[in-house]
């Protein structure tokens, strides 16, 4: 059986060009399907926040050693990636977030990620429009911000330039056994097969195992115009973990991001349950509400646009980085939930990992696709 | 209903005839920088009627209000790209 | 947040919604009608701030007392940002929030200009034509200026002719149509008598304007401000000439984000049957939002769409002659003012075409999907969010509409985070 190539890389979103980078400058001939124009699924809706979480272990290892990644490149990536290395400010609304953030503070260190733990008034001396009467905080300076999708662009043009190929917008119906079947009828085949797809990706797979594995966790975001100056730091409540690792069906949490336009993008709500991309107008609300208790000077800038986007999320908030257990030759790359813009870079290693039996610095068990299998492996 | 109100553009006080939309009081006034786009290009209105947002301003405290949509009242405060 | 309740809501104060309205009234039903203007009238009717008695300003005034003595409530500088459900619309006033709950909807939002790019066309001094006409009529001073007046269909000479009547020295009025085509919609007039025709037909034959038909403008030179306008025909002749201001807009386009928002069919406007009536239940549309025609086409329809959302098919029937007539006029328009090819090559590498953003040909016109131009170049990402660009870029490109997201326009973020659901369980 002659091959079209080494890897087939399904999926042009952040994690799938960060993969296929990696992969090329291996040497791996190379190529990239996407149904649509590179980074326009979960990559396009989200922030761009690359920032090291602590819900678990395995996370802790994966956000440590994507930023060190994203970090390699200060300097040499382009100005379409906007990289803003404004450090992250986790905001204690009282005392008992504090003492979140005291432990958080321990737990980075313990890394070697640099926190530092914030007075009242060294906070708002740090952020001056936010409101009063807080805890304190915890800044976190070697955390950054980029322009995702120009970020994916630049991953992708230096794939291509390594000798990647990056196919027109065709979509992948089936995957399994080396094989990739398209939408016009081709069947590409390959050594691996590394699927990207998001939250597609389950879809994808002959198996029906993991069909309920990766879930839609819907997210609204909103932007303002021009405001130079009214924050410094992309801006996150502490609650935000409950947020993000709690289960509620819908909660929403205060988050703000500098852009370099000037402009803030505020965020976040998180949803189960839904499936339409439409901005809804009651959790629009809420979120903005929670974002001028906490910054009031945000009331009078103007919103100019908001969207929602979809999170593909996983029961443990942990990604799907592995082979599938009764097919080695699909590798999985995907649910990387509200981190996979982080992630990506730390996704590549361990694909690059498993494709060539190299030792990873990161572990990867935690990250086996098997564990999400619907009755058990190889189900 | 008097005939002429009081606005101050940038500081300066302008005489204009009540009932004028800001931007038509500011073309008036001279003002050719309403803003500056984001590569530093001075801009004014286009549409007059509130499509463009070229014709952006601060009035009263209150940025990237426009100014073709807002009619002119005693005392009021515009500032232009000028000041910014 | 403020609620309020009516039977039929009118959202636009041309003379589209105003015939719908009175219309609505007119059948016992309590009717609101918004704008987003201060004042009413839309774009025909604005009203001349510094001149109460201007025969639209009458027409306007008549209306008002009309709707007033009928019971309608009309709400000014108030524009509709969001909807829960398409009877359900989020409207912001003076940095109030209001939702408004409705039994039927009649979306009269109009039209806009289209600008389409090229060399200068960012200049102080270089306006749409009726973008220079509301400014004129709210104020701004053109006595003595000299004015150039280009770009297509009979706007173009009637607002020529209220410059001239405001002091403006009129240089040149560059119709891209030719002379051919000018000639034929001329003859054509006197199928349509009307107030709007007699006119026009007198300025195409009185030809006291200096009227030049097939040319149009290439450049708009100044230092920043406009100070000449080099002006091109098919023959690829140029010559520059000096002006002051320079009014140059290529015809209208419906304004269907808002109707988009609520999952209206749309396709050259709004898709409408005879009665009004859009794609979704309980919401019409009438006037340039449907497709551009004039403003009798725009009354006409007003007229049935107030008539139908009240329940009155019959009556509303009955106007069907009117309408049809009024159609056949814009069938007219659009194939007489037709735009030529050669307004697509006006645009240069380094032309702005975002306006709000700064993007330049170069980085556009290469892309045929309008999502990834926007991600890739952030054309359309500004508050106007692409109401300029858009339509030029569908020109241009081909580019279809991106989806209308809340608010429809911007905002301040404390007014948007006042939504609340009002119906529970409900997406859009
Ligand atoms: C509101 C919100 C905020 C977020 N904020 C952050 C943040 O601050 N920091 C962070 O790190 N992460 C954040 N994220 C998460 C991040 O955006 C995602 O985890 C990440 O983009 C996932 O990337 P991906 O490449 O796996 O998926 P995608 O970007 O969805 O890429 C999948 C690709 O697969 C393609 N595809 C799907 N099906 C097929 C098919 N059948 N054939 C061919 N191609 C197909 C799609 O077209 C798409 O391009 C946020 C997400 C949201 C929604
Ligand atoms: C960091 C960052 C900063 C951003 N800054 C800005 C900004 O300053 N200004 C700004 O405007 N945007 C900004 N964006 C948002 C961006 O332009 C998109 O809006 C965002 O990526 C989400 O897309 P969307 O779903 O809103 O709509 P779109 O990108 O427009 O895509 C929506 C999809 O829906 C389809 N569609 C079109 N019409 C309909 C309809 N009626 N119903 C259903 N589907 C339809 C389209 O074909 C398209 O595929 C930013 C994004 C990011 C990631
Ligand atoms: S002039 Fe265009 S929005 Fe005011």
């Amino acid at each position: 059986m002659t091959l079209d190539c080494d890897v087939v890389v399904v999926g042009a979103g952040i994690v799938g060009a960060a993969c296929a980078l990696r992969l090329a400058e291996r040497g791996e001939a190379v190529v990239v399907v996407d149904r649509a124009s590179p980074a326009g699924g979960a990559t396009a809706a989200g922030m761009g926040h690359i920032v090291v979480m602590d819900g678990s272990e395995a996370q802790l290892d994966l956000t440590v050693s994507s930023r060190a990644l994203w970090r390699e490149h200060v300097g040499s990536m382009p100005d379409a990636v906007e990289y803003d290395p404004c450090g992250t400010l986790w905001i204690a609304t009282d005392e008992e977030e504090l003492a979140t953030a005291e432990v958080k503070r321990e737990v980075l260190r313990a890394r070697g990620v640099e926190a530092d733990l914030l007075t009242a008034a060294a906070v708002a001396e740090a952020e001056p429009g936010l409101c009063g009467g807080l805890a304190g905080g915890l800044r976190v300076p070697g955390d950054a911000v980029v322009y995702q999708p120009g970020a994916t662009r630049w991953l992708l043009q230096r794939a291509v330039q390594a000798g990647a190929q990056l196919r027109p917008p065709v979509a992948v119906e089936r995957v399994g056994d080396g094989r990739v079947a398209l939408r016009d009828g081709t069947t590409l085949r390959a050594r691996h097969v590394v699927v990207a797809a998001g939250g597609q990706t389950a879809a994808l797979l002959e198996t029906r195992a993991l069909d309920d594995a990766i879930r839609p966790r819907k997210g609204h975001l909103a932007i303002t115009s021009r405001a130079p100056g009214t924050c410094r730091h992309q801006l996150v409540e502490l609650g935000y973990g409950r947020s993000a690792h709690g289960h509620a069906a819908e909660s929403v949490a205060f988050n703000l991001q500098p852009r370099r336009t000037g402009q803030v993008l505020v965020g976040s709500s998180r949803q189960y349950g839904a499936t339409d991309a439409s901005v809804e107008p009651g959790v629009l609300g809420r979120m903005l509400r929670r974002a001028v208790a906490l910054m009031p000077a945000l009331a009078h800038l103007l919103i100019v646009r908001t969207w929602a986007g979809f999170r593909p999320a996983t029961s443990d908030g942990l990604p799907l980085v592995g082979p599938l257990p009764h097919d080695p030759t699909v590798v999985l790359a995907a649910g990387h939930e509200g981190l996979g813009i982080t992630t990506s870079m730390g996704t590549a290693a361990l694909v690059e990992a498993i494709i060539h039996g190299a030792p990873s610095s990161v572990a990867l068990a935690p990250f086996a696709p098997a564990r999400a299998m619907a009755g058990g492996v190889g189900a | 209903m008097p005939d002429h109100i009081c606005i101050r553009v940038d500081g300066v006080e302008h005489r204009v005839g009540a009932g004028t939309s800001v931007a038509a009081a500011l073309w008036n006034a001279g003002v050719r920088a309403f803003r500056v786009s984001p590569s530093g290009a001075p801009r004014a209105p286009a549409c007059g009627m509130g499509t463009c947002f070229e014709c952006r301003v601060t009035i009263d405290g209150r940025p990237d209000t426009l100014s073709c949509q807002t009619p002119c009242r005693e005392g009021m405060e515009v500032r232009t790209a000028h000041e910014a | 947040m403020k609620r309020e309740r009516t039977e039929v809501l009118v959202v636009g104060g041309g003379p589209a919604g105003l015939a719908a309205a009175e219309a609505a009234a007119g059948a016992g039903r309590s009717v609101m009608l918004l704008d987003d203007n201060p004042r009413l009238g839309g774009q025909l009717w604005r009203a001349d701030v510094r001149d109460a008695q201007s025969p639209h300003g009458r027409e306007v005034d008549g209306r008002r007392r009309r709707l007033a003595a009928a019971g309608v409530v009309v709400r000014m500088a108030t524009t509709v940002i969001d909807a829960e459900a398409p009877t359900r619309l989020w409207a912001h006033c003076a940095d109030e929030l209001l939702h408004l709950h409705a039994d039927r909807v009649v979306l009269a939002s109009g039209a806009r200009e289209l600008l389409l790019p090229f060399p200068g066309w960012t200049r102080p001094g270089v306006f749409g034509v009726g973008g220079l006409q509301a400014l004129v009529k709210a104020g701004l001073d053109v006595d003595g200026r000299r004015v150039v007046v280009a770009g297509t269909g009979p706007l173009l000479l009637a607002v020529a002719s209220a410059l001239r009547r405001k002091g403006a020295k009129i240089v040149h009025v560059l119709e891209q149509t030719s002379r051919a085509r000018l000639a034929r919609f001329g003859l054509g007039l006197w199928r349509t008598p009307s107030k709007l025709t007699q006119g026009l037909s007198l300025m195409l034959r009185g030809g006291a304007l200096p009227l030049r038909a097939g040319a149009w403008p290439c450049e708009a030179h100044g230092d920043p401000t406009l100070r000449r306008v080099t002006v091109t025909d098919a023959r690829g002749s140029t010559s520059t000439i000096e002006c002051d201001l320079l009014a140059c807009g290529f015809g209208l386009v419906p304004q269907t984000r808002l109707a988009r928002l609520l999952s209206c069919e749309v396709d050259d406007g709004v898709v409408v049957d005879a009665l009004q009536r859009t794609s979704v239940p309980n919401v019409f549309a009438a006037g340039e939002l449907c497709g551009i025609g004039g403003h009798e086409k725009a009354l006409v329809e007003g007229q049935i769409a107030g008539l139908a959302a009240a329940g009155q098919l019959r009556s509303a029937r009955a106007l069907a002659g009117s309408r049809r007539r009024a159609l056949a006029f814009a069938r007219r328009l659009a194939r007489d003012f037709a735009l030529r090819d050669a307004l697509r090559r006006l645009v240069t590498d380094d032309t702005i075409v975002c306006r709000c953003e700064d993007v330049p040909w170069s980085h556009v016109r290469d892309h045929t999907d309008a999502r990834h131009t926007k991600l890739t170049t952030r054309c359309g990402m500004g508050p106007c969010q692409g109401r300029v660009c858009q339509p030029a870029l569908a020109y241009l490109l081909g580019h279809g509409p991106d989806r209308p997201r809340p608010p429809l326009r911007p905002v301040p973020l404390g007014v948007l985070a006042e939504l609340r659901t009002t119906i529970e369980g409900t997406a859009r």
